[in-house]
C-alpha cells in the first residue's frame, strides 16, 4: 500500500496496514532529538492544528499541543467545551466545518463513539481521532507499538500479557489486534467477568494467532517480555468489596516482579490508579513514563505525514 | 374448488414469504397508517411449503420503491415482492439484502454519535447476510437486532 499520508484521517487502527503503521513508526524514530529539544524544527511553521477536547484529557492534548509547537506549527482550539458555541448546543458537525475553515487539521477529542468518523465526514481537513468515549484511540496504539518496538527491537514474537479490564477497555482491543497483525503472542489476564469478549478473541485468532486466558498474572508473567496494565475500573463492579478484592490480585509490586525476564518491560496508559506501586518506578521494568513522553514523537510524525510535510 | 382467504388484487403489489411475525414491521416500513386511501390485506401465521409458517401483505394499486425494499429485506431477507397489473403477475422478484445499509436503521449503541443531533444519515457495512449482523461505519457496534432498530 502506498505510504501517501497527505490529507488522510486517522480515526481508526484498523484503517491502516501494517506496512502504513511501521512507517509512521520510522518516522517517529527520526522525531524523538526534536521531541525531546535538543534539535529545533520548523517543518510545520505556518500550519494550525484545531485541537478540540470535549473531554478533559491530560497527556493526549498536552503531547498534541507539544508535538505541533516542537515542528513550529500553531495550536488553537478548547480543552472543555464550556462556553464555546458547543455549550450553545452547536453540532459537531457545524463545530468541524467552522474549525476545519481555521486550520489546517484538526485533533478530536469526544465522549461519544464514532465521533471522529463524523468529523471526517464534514471536514475538508485531516481529522485525528484522539479518543472517541469507550471507541477508539488510534494514537494511543501507535506509541503503545512505538515504545514495544524501541524497547525490543522488534513486535514480533514477543509474548505480551495485557492484564486489566480487558472486557469494556476498548483500546486494548485495538491494541491487540495491532499486536497480533505485528506477530506478538498474546495471553489476556482477567477476571473472568472482565475477560476479553469472544467475538475480539474470534477476531484475533482469525489472523493466526492463539491467544491464551488466565486468571492469575504470577501463572503467566515469568514468561511475559512486555507486561501492559490497564486500570480495573470501579464502576464496573456493583460490590466495593469484590472490586478491592479484584484490583489487590493484580497489583504490580516488587514481589510480584521477583522471578520475571531481566528485559521484561512494563507498560501503562496512565493515570495509574494503584494498579502499579511506586516503588516499581525505579526498576529498569517500568517503561510507562517513557511511553507517556513516546506519545509526542508518533504524534509529530502522524501530523507532518497528514499535512504533506513527510512522505 | 380452490378457497381464497384474501381475494387476488388488480394492481398493486403482493409481499410473500415475510418472515413470521414481522407482517406489521412490514406495514410500518411501507407507511400503511390511518389515511390509507386504497385496501390493505394482512395474512399472518400462513402455513408456507418453504418455512412452515409464513406472513403475506397485499397492498392495492402501490409498488414499492427501492428504500423500502432494503428494509424489507433486512427483516425479511426470504420475502418475495410480485408487483401485479391487471390482475397478471407483471414482476416477481426476491428482495436482496444491500451490502451498505444507509439511512434506514438506526445504531444499537446508545453512545454512538449517530443517536445524537448530529445532520448524518446512519451507515452500516452488511458483516454477514445469514444471519443479518451490521456493523455500524460510525461507532463500529456490531449488532444483529435488526428489527428493534429499523427506523
Amino acid at each position: 500500500m502506498s505510504a501517501d499520508f497527505k490529507g488522510m484521517d486517522v480515526v481508526s487502527i484498523r484503517d491502516f496496514s501494517r506496512e502504513q503503521i511501521e512507517h509512521v513508526l520510522r518516522l517517529a524514530e527520526k522525531m524523538v532529538p526534536i521531541a525531546k529539544g535538543d534539535e529545533r524544527s520548523v517543518l510545520l511553521e505556518g500550519h494550525v492544528l484545531g485541537s478540540l477536547f470535549y473531554e478533559p484529557s491530560t497527556r493526549t492534548r498536552l503531547s498534541f499541543d507539544a508535538a505541533m509547537t516542537r515542528l513550529g506549527g500553531r495550536v488553537l482550539g478548547f480543552d472543555q467545551p464550556t462556553g464555546a458555541s458547543v455549550a450553545k448546543g452547536e453540532t459537531l458537525a457545524d463545530t468541524t466545518r467552522m474549525v476545519s475553515a481555521y486550520s489546517d487539521v484538526i485533533v478530536l477529542r469526544h465522549p461519544q463513539e464514532g465521533a471522529a468518523r463524523l468529523a471526517a465526514h464534514f471536514s475538508d481537513k485531516p481529522i485525528i481521532n484522539a479518543g472517541d468515549g469507550a471507541g477508539q484511540h488510534p494514537t494511543q496504539t501507535m506509541l503503545d507499538l512505538f515504545t514495544i518496538q524501541k524497547a525490543k527491537k522488534s513486535i514480533e514474537g514477543n509474548h505480551v500479557v495485557i492484564v486489566g479490564d480487558l472486557k469494556y477497555g476498548r483500546t486494548v482491543h485495538s491494541l491487540s489486534e495491532a499486536l497480533a497483525m505485528f506477530g506478538a503472542e498474546l495471553t489476556f489476564v482477567a477476571p473472568p467477568t472482565l475477560q476479553i469478549p469472544k467475538e475480539h478473541m474470534k477476531a484475533i485468532e482469525s489472523m493466526g494467532h492463539k491467544p491464551k486466558q488466565s486468571a492469575s498474572l504470577q501463572d503467566v508473567i515469568k514468561d511475559a517480555d512486555v507486561l501492559y496494565v490497564t486500570r480495573i475500573q470501579k464502576e464496573r463492579f456493583p460490590d466495593p468489596a469484590e472490586y478491592k478484592k479484584v484490583a489487590g490480585t493484580y497489583r504490580i509490586d516488587l514481589e510480584l516482579l521477583k522471578d520475571v525476564k531481566k528485559d521484561l518491560i512494563i507498560m501503562h496508559p496512565l493515570p495509574r490508579v494503584g494498579e502499579i506501586s511506586p516503588e516499581v518506578d525505579e526498576t529498569p521494568h517500568a517503561k510507562y513514563f517513557e511511553q507517556a513522553f513516546n506519545g509526542v514523537p508518533v504524534r509529530m510524525a502522524l501530523l507532518s505525514l497528514v499535512l504533506g510535510a513527510h512522505r | 374448488m380452490k378457497e381464497f382467504k384474501v381475494t387476488p388484487i388488480r394492481n398493486g403489489t403482493v409481499i410473500d414469504h415475510i418472515n413470521m411475525g414481522m407482517a406489521l414491521k412490514v406495514l410500518k416500513i411501507i407507511g400503511v397508517k390511518e389515511d390509507v386511501t386504497s385496501t390493505v390485506s394482512v395474512l399472518m401465521h400462513v402455513p408456507s411449503k418453504k418455512a412452515g409458517w409464513k406472513d403475506i401483505v397485499k397492498i392495492e394499486d402501490r409498488e414499492l420503491d427501492p428504500k423500502e425494499l432494503d428494509r424489507i429485506a433486512l427483516i425479511s431477507p426470504n420475502a418475495t415482492i410480485n408487483i401485479i397489473r391487471d390482475y397478471n403477475v407483471a414482476e416477481k422478484f426476491v428482495v436482496e439484502v444491500p451490502n451498505v445499509i444507509k439511512g434506514i436503521m438506526r445504531c444499537s449503541n446508545p453512545g454512538c454519535i449517530t443517536n445524537q443531533n448530529e445532520p448524518v444519515e446512519t451507515e452500516f457495512v452488511v458483516e454477514s447476510k445469514k444471519p443479518i449482523t451490521l456493523r455500524c461505519v460510525y461507532c463500529d457496534r456490531v449488532t444483529t437486532q435488526i428489527a428493534e432498530n429499523i427506523l
